[in-house]
């Protein structure tokens, strides 16, 4: 009856007869058709009782252990509920009913692309902004590597972008409308104004191969003022397009990405600023690096300071971001993210240093993004994070009620 | 491109007529569903009208093993999905007395009482159906009848107890003619305990027809970047699929977990209201198909009257356990333009117990994002400072 191994047996067996005999009462013998490793505990007859063996549908909490079970009297995983974490922690699991452990929110859609594209649109916009500090102080080669981050950064975006599309030929549709409910309409937006401007400067960079006489040294003179007023126009749209991502994520039902919106704008804009920081360390020498160390701390901080926060501040939902593959994102990226801060100020006179303190900054950063995406995708995955903050919140406002009517 | 102030409540709050707010000049009144779920009997005719008229592809014949539901819930193609839920509760608020005795616990003696005093459950039900007032609890008639008969009740209901001893003996002459109740269904008589005198029970099935909620606030419309979804004349909300480029956003905003990307096609689909059918003055398939009266349709106004009134006569027989579900206009998400008569809590049915549309949010995480891009800013300036070494 029992094939050890099976995850669905039990629960799933049906009863060959499930009324077969209404008459039969819990004391009596069993009929023959259910003579069988449950019996005793199926005195209904049917999946009914297997499955209130199983847990499901049930207010009051564990699992029946079903003996003779597959798991060897393990507590089954099914149901609405799952045990896990810490045996021995103080506060209990939360006690909350679904419908038989199923999900209440769809999983999002979204495949790693667009984690990834958190962390090349942010790549994007902190070099920008870091290639018209550069460009004002007149450090040529970090000016010249940054916007060439920034453009090669941007292209990816748009890639991961449109490649993640069901219809990825129809990408233009999102430029038949300017929506502001929409933060990805609103980002397609920035993103239209950022790239072509990004994308100049990056190229009139390239003036420097041209001849220096005739028609073609006339381009190459003009070259340096347009790529200044087109890095300019770029670092405008630049913290617009480091933090709409925030907005992005924030506007959905998704539990661990819409409860911290007051916090992930400054997450992801603190991880912009470091990953810029981070390619600035990593592509010039130290002595041009002096601003990018600067952008380091600071963005290291902001990035550190609203993911504790974020990681903290929101009870079950800040869940996710501790626990599984979210969080072992999230304490690789906070190590390395704080390493990288510690080497761009120990850094100073050691290109290697500097240089391992931008690498440690930009996989912290991309870390980051993707601790937050798979936060969110975990919270969708099992329903106690929608049902039970919901449960909270009903809960509280029926005080509420009542105290006032008091 | 006609400018227009955008009304107070667009985002969030009480709204009453979404279609005026979108744009709409003297619209028809707001369509809606009420889908009444003490009434369901799970036979699934609304998934297969919905797959019918609107061509919605096969979405997996898969036997899920968690109960007699195998379409799992709403996604791309599945715009109707019946929830079924066995439940399971210990009788009264112990163990029933007698309990371990020869004789048995005292539901079992009641159950019996049902089956022994040959009640037609379809009679039962259709004095609680969908329009008459008044009804008495099946244990009530059950308690009255015993002894009087020993007729099989069930007999019209096809063979829900054609194998107990009680029914084998039986004959249907004092079971009342139900022929117009009958459905052609399997017998209605669960393999479990039936309600007792005072309606405890031992199991019970909750069936619900789910459906998209056309939201008043739709997140779903308001993310989507196209303009893919809009809002109709009717109140509804629809995917224009042939503008639709499947970028998802709408499956992540929806609070019900309602819309999603149809696998190989890539865009996203979800229940439309039948929005050619509307057109027509036509009911919605599901609703026409509905051999209980289940899915009601209608204009919203008269269906939230008809709901409350009917939530009124469940609790006047006794089944406190009824609450309407997404009917409040000024709930998280403006009230649903299809909404539901529950039995138990809606997270049991899958369905969140307190939505909220995440667009209520979003000034202020335009805000935030406006103060975090003014620090990146800040940040930048301040890392510029100071004279080249």
């Amino acid at each position: 009856m029992n094939t050890p191994g099976s995850p669905t047996e039990g629960a799933f067996e049906r009863d060959p007869h499930p009324d077969a005999d209404p008459r039969r009462t819990q004391n009596q013998e069993p009929h023959p058709a259910h003579q069988g490793g449950q019996s005793h505990h199926d005195p209904l007859g049917g999946q009914a009782a297997r499955m209130w063996g199983a847990g499901m549908g049930r207010r009051d909490g564990a699992a029946v252990d079903a003996p003779g079970g597959p798991d060897g009297g393990k507590p089954r995983r099914r149901g609405g509920r799952r045990r896990r974490g810490d045996p021995n922690a103080v506060v209990p699991d939360a006690e909350f009913r679904s419908y038989y452990g199923r999900p209440v929110l769809k999983r999002p859609v979204w495949t790693h692309d667009i984690a990834y594209y958190l962390f090349s649109g942010g790549l994007a916009a902190g070099s920008s902004m870091l290639a018209l500090v550069a460009d004002a102080r007149g450090d040529a080669t970090a000016r010249r590597n940054l916007r060439l981050t920034s453009l090669t950064a941007v292209g990816a975006s748009a890639y991961f972008l449109i490649i993640d599309l069901g219809k990825p030929e129809r990408f233009y549709n999102m430029l038949r409308v300017a929506k502001v409910t929409s933060p990805m309409s609103v980002g397609t937006w920035i993103l239209t104004g950022f790239g072509p401007l990004c994308g100049a400067a990056a190229v009139f960079e390239g003036a420097v191969l041209l001849p220096q006489r005739g028609v073609w040294g006339l381009a190459r003179t003009l070259a340096r003022p347009a790529a200044s007023v087109a890095g300019a126009g770029a670092a405008l749209f630049a913290p617009l397009l480091a933090t709409y991502t925030a907005v992005l994520f924030a506007d959905t039902a998704v539990p661990s990405w819409h409860e911290p919106y007051r916090e992930l704008p400054f997450v992801f804009a603190g991880s912009a600023l470091a990953s810029g920081a981070g390619a600035g360390m990593l592509l010039s020498p130290v002595a041009q690096a002096v601003p990018a160390r600067r952008a380091a701390v600071l963005g290291a901080t902001l990035e550190l300071v609203a993911a504790h926060r974020m990681e903290n501040e929101h009870g079950l939902v800040s869940e996710p971001f501790r626990i599984g593959r979210p969080g072992k994102f999230l304490r690789a990226a906070r190590a390395l993210t704080a390493a990288g801060a510690v080497g761009a100020v120990l850094g100073r006179r050691s290109r290697v240093v500097s240089a391992a303190a931008g690498a440690c900054l930009l996989t912290g950063s991309f870390l980051t993004r993707m601790a937050v995406f798979e936060a969110g995708i975990t919270s969708v995955e099992d329903p106690k994070y929608v049902v039970v903050p919901q449960r909270e919140r009903v809960a509280a406002r029926d005080a509420a009620a009542a105290t006032a009517s008091a | 491109m006609v400018p227009r102030t955008v009304a107070p409540n667009s985002f969030a709050g009480r709204l009453d007529d979404p279609a005026a707010n979108a744009g709409y000049e003297a619209p028809p009144p707001r369509k809606g569903f009420f889908t009444d779920t003490s009434v369901c009997i799970g036979c699934k005719a609304c998934e297969v009208a919905c797959k019918e008229w609107n061509m919605v592809p096969e979405d997996g014949i898969d036997l899920l093993g968690m109960s007699y539901d195998n379409t799992g819930g709403l996604g791309a193609d599945s715009w109707r999905a019946v929830a079924f839920i066995e439940q399971s509760r210990p009788i009264g608020r112990g163990t029933p007395a007698f309990d371990g005795t020869t004789t048995g616990g005292s539901s079992d003696a009641l159950q019996q009482d049902v089956v022994a005093a040959g009640i037609d459950v379809f009679e039962e039900a259709s004095r609680l159906g969908t329009a008459l007032p008044g009804g008495t609890p099946i244990a009530d008639a059950a308690a009255a009848a015993t002894g009087a008969s020993g007729g099989c009740g069930c007999g019209s209901g096809g063979g829900g107890c054609g194998s107990a001893p009680a029914a084998a003996a039986a004959t249907t002459t004092t079971a009342a003619p139900a022929s117009e109740q009958f459905l052609g269904m399997p017998g209605m008589l669960a393999p479990a305990p039936l309600p007792d005198r005072e309606g405890r029970q031992d199991v019970r099935w909750l069936m619900m027809s789910n459906v998209c909620k056309h939201c008043t606030h739709a997140a779903c419309l308001d993310v989507c970047p196209t303009g893919a979804l809009f809002r109709t004349e009717f109140g509804t909300v629809v995917v224009q699929q042939d503008v639709c480029n499947g970028c998802g956003y709408c499956v992540s905003a929806c609070p019900y977990g309602v819309i999603d990307k149809r696998e190989g096609d890539g865009r996203a689909w979800k229940c439309t209201l039948c929005y050619d059918r509307l057109g027509n003055d036509e009911t919605p398939a599901c609703a026409k198909a509905c051999p209980t009266e289940s899915i009601q349709y209608g204009d919203l106004d008269e269906l939230r009257e008809r709901a409350e009134a009917r939530r009124q006569q469940l609790h006047d027989v006794g089944v406190t356990e009824a609450r309407l579900y997404g009917e409040d206009p000024d709930d998280g998400v403006g009230g649903d333009g299809a909404f539901f008569l529950l039995l138990d809590e809606p997270e049991v049915y899958g369905l969140p117990p307190d939505p909220v549309v995440t667009t209520r949010d979003l000034p202020s995480m335009y805000k935030h994002m406006a103060v975090a891009a003014g620090a990146m800013v800040l940040g930048a300036l301040v890392s510029g400072l100071g004279r080249r070494s």
